[in-house]
């Protein structure tokens, strides 16, 4: 048995103190979550989804939750500036799992866009936290549950209709902890028709001390409305990161996702995008840079509920000493999605013999009138590329690093800011010369 | 459209050519699955005692196991209890003469176009003739005799062979394997058994016939192919069964073990009863089929076309243990009106230098499902491994589905694999091209499907690929909405 029974008994001990900061809507959730959780427990690894990923011997650390919501987040307000040289961007910043909104020297952002708690929004805008919180988590497994069922904050992102927010908004999350640590991170992104925005979330971890954090992230985008959506996650070997996001769709609208692990602990990122008009578009990319003990699950599935839909997917994996990496990802096409254009890649290196890479392509189709492929490679660097850089007087060591620089690039050239495609492309290469400890602009980090 | 729609109800309407009944005396125990049983198999197949324990510590496994569920299959509860596990048509036979076989059960299988007469037979082909629980007959034994090829039925070789069988009976598939390996293995009636001694050629084609006749019956071979070092054997295997509105179900297990240098071809065409248009009826296909490629640069290839069963569950695996072994899977699964089908390989790379080919055709018309299901596991120690694994889907109709479920499990760094998949339906313009010179589109449809399912259709040997290609026609041509 899985250590479900622990949190049961938490949850239920001081349900009044995870009640009391929160806003209704967050409490009736709670409420349906955790009857949930309690029927299911963590998931084991005889959990198709989890076949590869064992969640539940994670959650067995003896972690500390700031369930009374004591730790002091004022300090940290600009000490932090993990920044993209050129790239302009707003910020704000999740400590922990709360919301601290950051010195922008000014800036605003266009009138009627709301970015911070669940709780001011709640005050102006109830109706909408009532129509959209938690209706696509609702049905996510039982770690989705946990998240619900002991959120205690919420970070919302309003767009308004027709707003184009030109900067990019940054949210750099990280944690700040004496005691081994359990988070759970929680955001609600609604755009509502014809907007557009970017998004950069940043997740770092400086502590030493086992941290863990669910993640649940719900974005609803309305018809036409465009996101660029990049996550960065450089944590370190004690941390362990369970993405959630669910994305919904209306007609035409675009959604651009970048997922990037260049150091982290133990990972698995959950990523569903429902299709739910016709004309959307939606491109997921991921890539994965793991070494010693690390674990890399990404799990997607891209749901076309309606014709003349688009959906791209390309996750790249380099997997180096002991990691391991999982990739599953499932393009379903339903019954009334005709005419749809769905294209799936993953490629996957693998440098070490006790790397361990575990690849589950997937198509489920219902439609016939439909152009579907998917393709999956494991394998090593092209030896007679090697020998022809060696042979030109490049070394060897230099080679392959050029090698796995261009095939990080195929996921990296994606990025549309072009600040911080070049930032990145300088994380990756650091990441290979084995340089990148920390990003070494952070004020925590140094 | 509306014309095609026509087109494609008439040829989905095609009676199953198999589905008869033949009226043979058959001697069938009472339905239920217990211990006594299990004895009771035993004891009319004269078994040793070491095959009666096996069959009992399987069961005694089996009944801790759960059915699995995981499959993208939607299949009813069965009813262990109200199967019956032995049916004997031969029953009446033995009680007049031991070696004359009922003329009733001789035509049964001239119908379905095996003449069990080696005057009449195919030449080239051996064949095991397997009805219910019983090898009826098995030609040209004595002919493989010769070379010392053993080809006979299962039950034959426990009493003739009971050192060989005891040897390699249940070493690639285990009784603890699956749900339905543990199921088999309790109650398995008959099968083939094949011995290839080393250096031999086997001249012939060998071939096992399945024919479910009784009713309320379940059927549940096992075969046992052995090929010793440099040894070649091509195994055919075909099925059908009658129409019925019950299902019938039907869990067998192949073994195979390939030795040095040795080469298996093992080909199925499988076309049990697939049900009625509204889905009644039809057997449940769930086997079990595995090789072990055991010796240095030993070969299996495993070509199915599977047209029948209302579910097919199957997945033909090859373990390549040794070193430079290789392992192949050509499948073309076809699946019309509410058939549902999982079913793919797996190949399990433990041997160093190991290859292995994936080809998968899968077609879906109707209402059906097919799904492609595939593990490719290299192991730490399988330095050089090579895989490529190809899955094509084809939609026939709006209202059918066609998925793709690989697995790769990769633990070495020298190994390269790649997979991958497409789905589409006919494409409008071939048809149109195929309509313009003249070709209905009726023949057109047939022709492209034929096409599309030809790099699998030729791995197959010539007298069972023209059936097959009959087959593809019969179940599918036309089904383009």
């Amino acid at each position: 048995m899985n250590c479900g029974e622990e949190y049961i008994e938490l949850f239920e001990k001081n349900r009044e103190l995870i009640d009391k900061p929160c806003t209704r809507k967050l409490n009736d959730e709670r409420e349906k979550a955790f009857i949930s959780f309690k029927a299911q427990g963590f998931p084991g690894i005889k959990d198709e989804n989890w076949l590869h990923t064992n969640v539940a011997k994670k959650f067995a650390t003896d972690y500390g939750m700031d369930l009374a919501r004591k730790a002091n987040t004022n300090e940290v307000r600009n000490s932090f500036t993990c920044d993209v040289p050129n790239l302009k961007t707003f910020k704000g910043y999740i400590v922990n799992d709360s919301f601290v909104a950051a010195d922008n020297g000014g800036k605003q952002l266009p009138q009627g866009v709301f970015i911070g708690s669940i709780n001011s929004f709640a005050e102006s805008h109830a109706e909408l936290i009532d129509r959209y919180y938690n209706t696509l988590a609702q049905k996510g497994d039982s770690v989705v549950q946990f998240n619900t069922s002991f959120t205690q904050e919420c970070i919302v992102l309003y767009i308004p209709k027709n707003t184009v927010i030109e900067e990019t908004i940054q949210i750099v999350a990280f944690l700040q902890t004496n005691v081994d640590i359990l988070t759970n991170r929680r955001m609600l992104v609604i755009m509502e028709e014809n907007s557009s925005a970017s998004l950069l979330l940043c997740d770092h971890s400086s502590t030493d001390k086992k941290s863990l954090s669910t993640e649940v992230t719900e974005i609803f985008m309305g018809g036409g409305a465009s996101l660029d959506l990049y996550e960065l996650e450089e944590t370190t070997d004690s941390n362990t990161r369970l993405g959630n996001l669910f994305v919904k769709q209306e007609h035409d609208s675009r959604f651009n996702h970048c997922n990037i692990t260049l150091t982290n602990g133990f990972t698995r990122n959950y990523v569903e995008v429902v299709l739910d008009g016709e004309g959307a578009e939606t491109n997921i990319n991921g890539l994965a840079i793991g070494d010693k003990h690390q674990h890399i699950d990404n799990r997607t599935l891209v749901d076309h509920r309606k014709g003349h839909c688009t959906s791209n997917e390309l996750y790249k994996y380099i997997l180096d000493e002991d990691s391991t990496g999982v990739f599953a990802g499932k393009m379903l096409i339903r019954t009334d999605a005709q005419q749809t254009v769905s294209q799936q890649t993953n490629r996957n290196l693998c440098l070490t013999s006790c790397a361990h890479m575990y690849a589950q392509p997937q198509l489920e189709i219902y439609a016939d009138d439909v152009k579907c492929s998917h393709g999956s490679t494991v394998g090593q660097l092209d030896e007679s590329a090697l020998f022809y850089m060696q042979q030109r007087g490049i070394p060897a060591d230099e080679a392959r690093h050029l090698l796995m620089y261009a095939f990080a690039g195929e996921v990296t050239d994606n990025i549309k800011l072009e600040a911080l495609r070049e930032r990145l492309h300088i994380l990756v290469e650091k990441r290979f010369r084995g340089e990148l400890n920390h990003c070494k602009r952070c004020n925590l980090c140094k | 459209m509306k014309k095609k729609n026509n087109i494609l109800k008439k040829l989905a309407n095609k009676a199953y050519e198999f589905g008869f009944v033949s009226k043979i005396k058959t001697e069938i125990i009472e339905s239920g699955l217990n211990e006594d049983i299990i004895r009771l198999i035993s004891k009319k197949k004269n078994e040793p005692e070491w095959l009666l324990e096996f069959r009992l510590t399987a069961y005694r496994h089996w009944l801790t196991l759960q059915m699995p569920t995981w499959a993208h299959l939607n299949i009813p509860p069965i009813d262990y209890q109200a199967i019956s596990y032995y049916a004997d048509p031969l029953k009446k036979n033995k009680e007049n003469s031991n070696k004359e076989i009922d003329p009733e059960l001789m035509k049964t299988f001239e119908k379905l176009g095996i003449p069990l007469e080696e005057r009449l037979a195919l030449s080239g082909t051996a064949v095991d003739a397997v009805m219910d629980s019983v090898s009826v007959k098995t030609t040209f034994k004595e002919e493989l005799k010769e070379k010392g090829i053993i080809f006979c039925s299962m039950s034959e070789a426990v009493q003739e062979y009971p050192d060989l069988v005891r040897k390699y009976l249940g070493s690639v598939v285990n009784y603890r394997d699956n749900f339905f390996a543990a199921l088999n293995t309790a109650v398995f009636s008959d099968g083939s058994f094949v011995y290839i001694p080393k250096g031999v050629r086997c001249p012939m084609e060998l071939s096992t016939y399945f024919r479910i006749n009784a009713a309320n019956t379940g059927q549940f071979e096992r075969t046992l192919i052995v090929a010793d070092d440099n040894s070649y054997v091509s195994y055919l295997e075909g099925c059908t069964a009658p129409m019925r509105d019950e299902n019938q179900l039907h869990a067998a297990i192949v073994e195979i073990i390939v030795n040095d240098n040795a080469e298996v071809k093992y080909s199925t065409v499988q076309n049990w009863y697939p049900g009625d248009a509204e889905g009644k009826g039809g057997v449940y296909n769930f086997v079990t089929k595995r090789g072990d490629c055991r010796g240095r640069n030993s070969k299996l290839s495993w070509t199915q076309v599977e047209t029948g069963s209302a579910i097919t569950w199957k997945y033909p695996s090859c373990v390549l243990r040794g070193d430079n072994s290789q392992g192949e899977f050509y499948s073309v699964a076809l699946t019309n009106n509410y058939q549902q089908a999982d079913t793919g390989t797996k190949m399990i790379h433990l041997g160093k230098n190991t290859r292995s080919t994936i080809i998968s055709k899968g077609i879906s018309a109707g209402k059906s499902q097919n799904s492609y299901r595939g593990l490719v596991r290299v192991s730490k120690n399988a330095d050089g491994a090579r895989n490529y694994s190809q899955c094509d889907s084809l939609l026939l109709g709006n209202e059918c589905g066609a998925h793709t479920f690989p697995y790769m499990d990769i633990h070495n760094n020298s190994a390269v694999i790649e997979h991958e998949a497409t789905t589409s339906k006919i494409s409008e313009e071939q048809l149109f091209y195929c309509n313009q010179r003249g070709i209905g589109t009726e023949e057109a449809i047939g022709l492209i499907v034929n096409g599309y399912a030809k790099e699998v259709l030729n791995k197959l040997p010539m007298e069972f690929a023209i059936e097959a290609q009959k087959l593809l026609s019969v179940s599918l041509e036309g089904a383009v909405g």
